[in-house]
């Protein structure tokens, strides 16, 4: 088991630059989730944690040592891809022990660790079979297991479930979950899927152009989101942004005046101040006394709640609503605002305020 | 209607069907008269040649003419047949087919993975290579090849194969490289393989297909080269196609048809039976760099 420090890294591409000067330390056994979309750098950030592609500067420390310019192989890491990367030439047992073999490890050694990891993922019927030969979930299972052999302090994982079904996902979500909780290796784990970040996760970090936008625990950014981009990317359907000014302690604008008594600012706001207001959809309540009102534009029923669409004045608002309440296209309704838990954003910088 | 039940759909003979099938029988029948006309004028003697019923079959057919080919025929002043010319071209394309194979594995397996300093410029020097025509080189070649001793010599031959298709070769093993994720090369390098390791026992057992479109073009291309084989082979080392022409050019009094014939059947048997053995293997290969990824 070990941690990963990272100190002002960048990583170039010709001559465009991906990353820039950027800090992280992922502690020893979480389970880090880089989030962000495509694009955002939190791919090549982890290879660049791999040594597949040249930092232009900055370290990377791995276990207490500086591994910044050591071979992949050298870094005691393992690591799971998107498209699983399976040897096709070789059976899933050879492909589990080839870089065991490469390594040079004595074969009753390398007997008792595949055998023990393939226990783990439940692969001992497969291993006599060639990659072509297994459905996508086994595959990526075959990945994983040949990732755990080599027995490293941290796993890296590239968006190891993006090429499964919705169903398989789920599945081996829950899969990898169990398998932190029961080895507690470090692990890294890059999506662009914010549900899966938000289940597996002990810290998020999301980012945006290659710049960290926040790290924290996964209710921490979800609660408290550190600016407006961050706020937006989690969560489904999104958080509702409404645009208006604070005037005396109050958030207003021509369609909703919110008050907003104890709403924790991290600066004392300038009265006048252009603001978004960001309400999550479960924040916003139908209730026959509600403060506001607006039209029922569309219904989404999900089975186990529903998602209405209100349209305020031209606003257009998601609210999650109970699967049992009972809403009609043009319904006229009333709602409140669950003002603890919103979110004010400043609308030049859009960062928390 | 269940699956049990199911037939084919029923043939209709139209027009254009007839027109197709008219034109196909057409073109192989165009291609395969001159077979024809060589294999029955190679199993006739020359007194039944002489009678002039070029499509006839042979009224008394006999291997007398391919024996003296194979093994009598004279080339200027010996009379050895093509044999000699057999066994020359067998030792300049057996080599001259695995040496290109291997670098040209190599040489691909680094562009795409590896990708060195100046790659790019590399490739693009080697793909010019490919467009100058080979006569261009012959003299400057022979200059070179003389002043390291090499001229006229097996060594010699096999060396300027193996320089002309490097490009060709280069480029097959690139491109079918370059379709295989990346990411399995990746993979292999947390694994640990090095350069040569990842190449013998990753890289190369997954391009059997594209080797065997390798040794195809090799084979039938070295085998049917003269030019280059006139050239640098030297006398001791004629290639098939070389001595065939001599067998031709070499006439005592009359030219013997029937030998002519099955001389050339004869050195054209090791192309004409790498196509009808591999061919399903090539269209695969061709097939195979071009839908994937």
């Amino acid at each position: 088991m070990a941690g990963v420090a990272i100190r002002n890294l960048g990583i170039r591409f010709g001559g465009h630059e991906v990353i820039r000067g950027l800090d992280l330390d992922v502690n020893e056994g979480e389970f880090l989730v880089l989030l962000g979309p495509s694009g955002c750098g939190k791919s090549t950030l982890l290879h660049g944690i791999a040594g597949l592609v040249d930092t232009a500067e900055g370290t990377v420390e791995i276990g207490g040592t500086d591994m910044t310019f050591a071979d992949p192989s050298e870094r005691g890491i393992g690591m799971v891809f998107q498209s699983y990367a399976l040897y096709p030439t070789m059976t899933v047992e050879r492909n589990m022990s080839f870089g065991l073999r490469v390594a040079g490890v004595a074969r009753d050694e390398i007997e008792r660790r595949v055998q023990r990891v393939s226990r783990m993922l439940q692969l001992e019927p497969l291993l006599g079979r060639k990659p072509a030969q297994l459905s996508g979930g086994q595959r990526q299972r075959v990945a994983i297991g040949r990732a755990l052999v080599r027995e490293a302090g941290v796993f890296l994982f590239d968006e190891p479930l993006s090429n499964l079904d919705a169903k398989l996902r789920a599945e081996l979500r829950r899969e990898l979950k169990l398998l932190h909780k029961a080895l507690g290796s470090t692990m890294v784990y890059v999506t662009h899927d914010q549900v899966e970040a938000m289940t597996l996760a002990t810290r998020i970090v999301v980012m945006r152009g290659g710049v960290i936008q926040q790290i924290g625990a996964p209710g921490e950014v979800y609660e408290r989101p550190a600016n407006r981009f961050v706020a937006g990317f989690l969560g489904a359907p999104g958080m509702n942004f409404i645009e208006g000014a604070l005037l005396g302690g109050a958030f207003d604008s021509a369609r909703l005046r919110v008050e907003l008594p104890g709403y924790p600012f991290a600066k004392p706001p300038v009265a006048g101040q252009a603001v978004v207001l960001g309400v999550r959809p479960e924040h916003l309540r139908l209730h026959a006394q509600g403060a506001h009102e607006g039209v029922v534009q569309l219904v989404e029923p999900m089975g186990n709640h529903q998602v209405a669409w209100l349209d305020v004045g031209g606003l257009v608002l998601a609210a999650l609503v109970g699967e049992s309440v009972p809403l009609a296209a043009d319904e006229r309704v009333r709602f409140d605002l669950d003002v603890a838990r919103v979110s004010l954003f400043d609308r030049q910088g859009e960062q928390r305020l | 209607m269940n699956a049990g039940t199911r037939r084919a759909a029923p043939r209709r003979w139209d027009a254009g069907r007839v027109g197709v099938y008219a034109f196909l029988l057409t073109a192989a029948l165009f291609f395969l008269a001159p077979l024809y006309i060589m294999v029955v004028t190679s199993l006739k003697s020359m007194d039944e040649i002489r009678a002039g019923h070029l499509f006839s079959l042979p009224l008394a057919p006999t291997l007398d003419a391919w024996r003296t080919a194979w093994s009598e025929a004279c080339t200027g002043v010996s009379c050895e047949g093509v044999s000699v010319g057999f066994w020359n071209s067998v030792a300049i394309v057996v080599p001259s087919t695995l040496i290109p194979i291997l670098v040209g594995a190599v040489n691909g397996y680094a562009l795409s993975y590896w990708r060195p300093r100046g790659a790019q410029w590399l490739f693009g020097m080697l793909m010019l290579g490919a467009f100058i025509p080979v006569q261009v080189m012959v003299y400057p070649l022979v200059k070179v090849l003389a002043s390291v001793g090499l001229f006229a010599s097996l060594p010699g031959i096999v060396a300027v194969h193996v320089v002309f298709s490097m490009p060709v070769m280069t480029l097959l093993f690139r491109n079918h490289y370059a379709a295989l994720p990346v990411e399995l090369f990746k993979a292999a390098r947390i694994d640990g393989g090095g350069f040569w390791r990842i190449f013998f026992q990753l890289m190369l057992p997954m391009s059997l297909p594209i080797v065997v479109v390798a040794a195809i073009m090799q084979v039938t291309g070295v085998w049917n080269d003269y030019v280059l084989g006139l050239v640098f082979a030297g006398h001791e080392h004629l290639p098939m196609t070389v001595q065939l022409n001599n067998v031709i050019n070499t006439t005592t009094g009359e030219r013997l048809y029937n030998v002519n014939m099955a001389a050339t059947i004869l050195t054209s048997l090791v192309p004409l039976a790498l196509y009808l053995v591999s061919g399903r293997w090539f269209v695969r290969g061709i097939a195979a760099g071009a839908v994937k990824g």
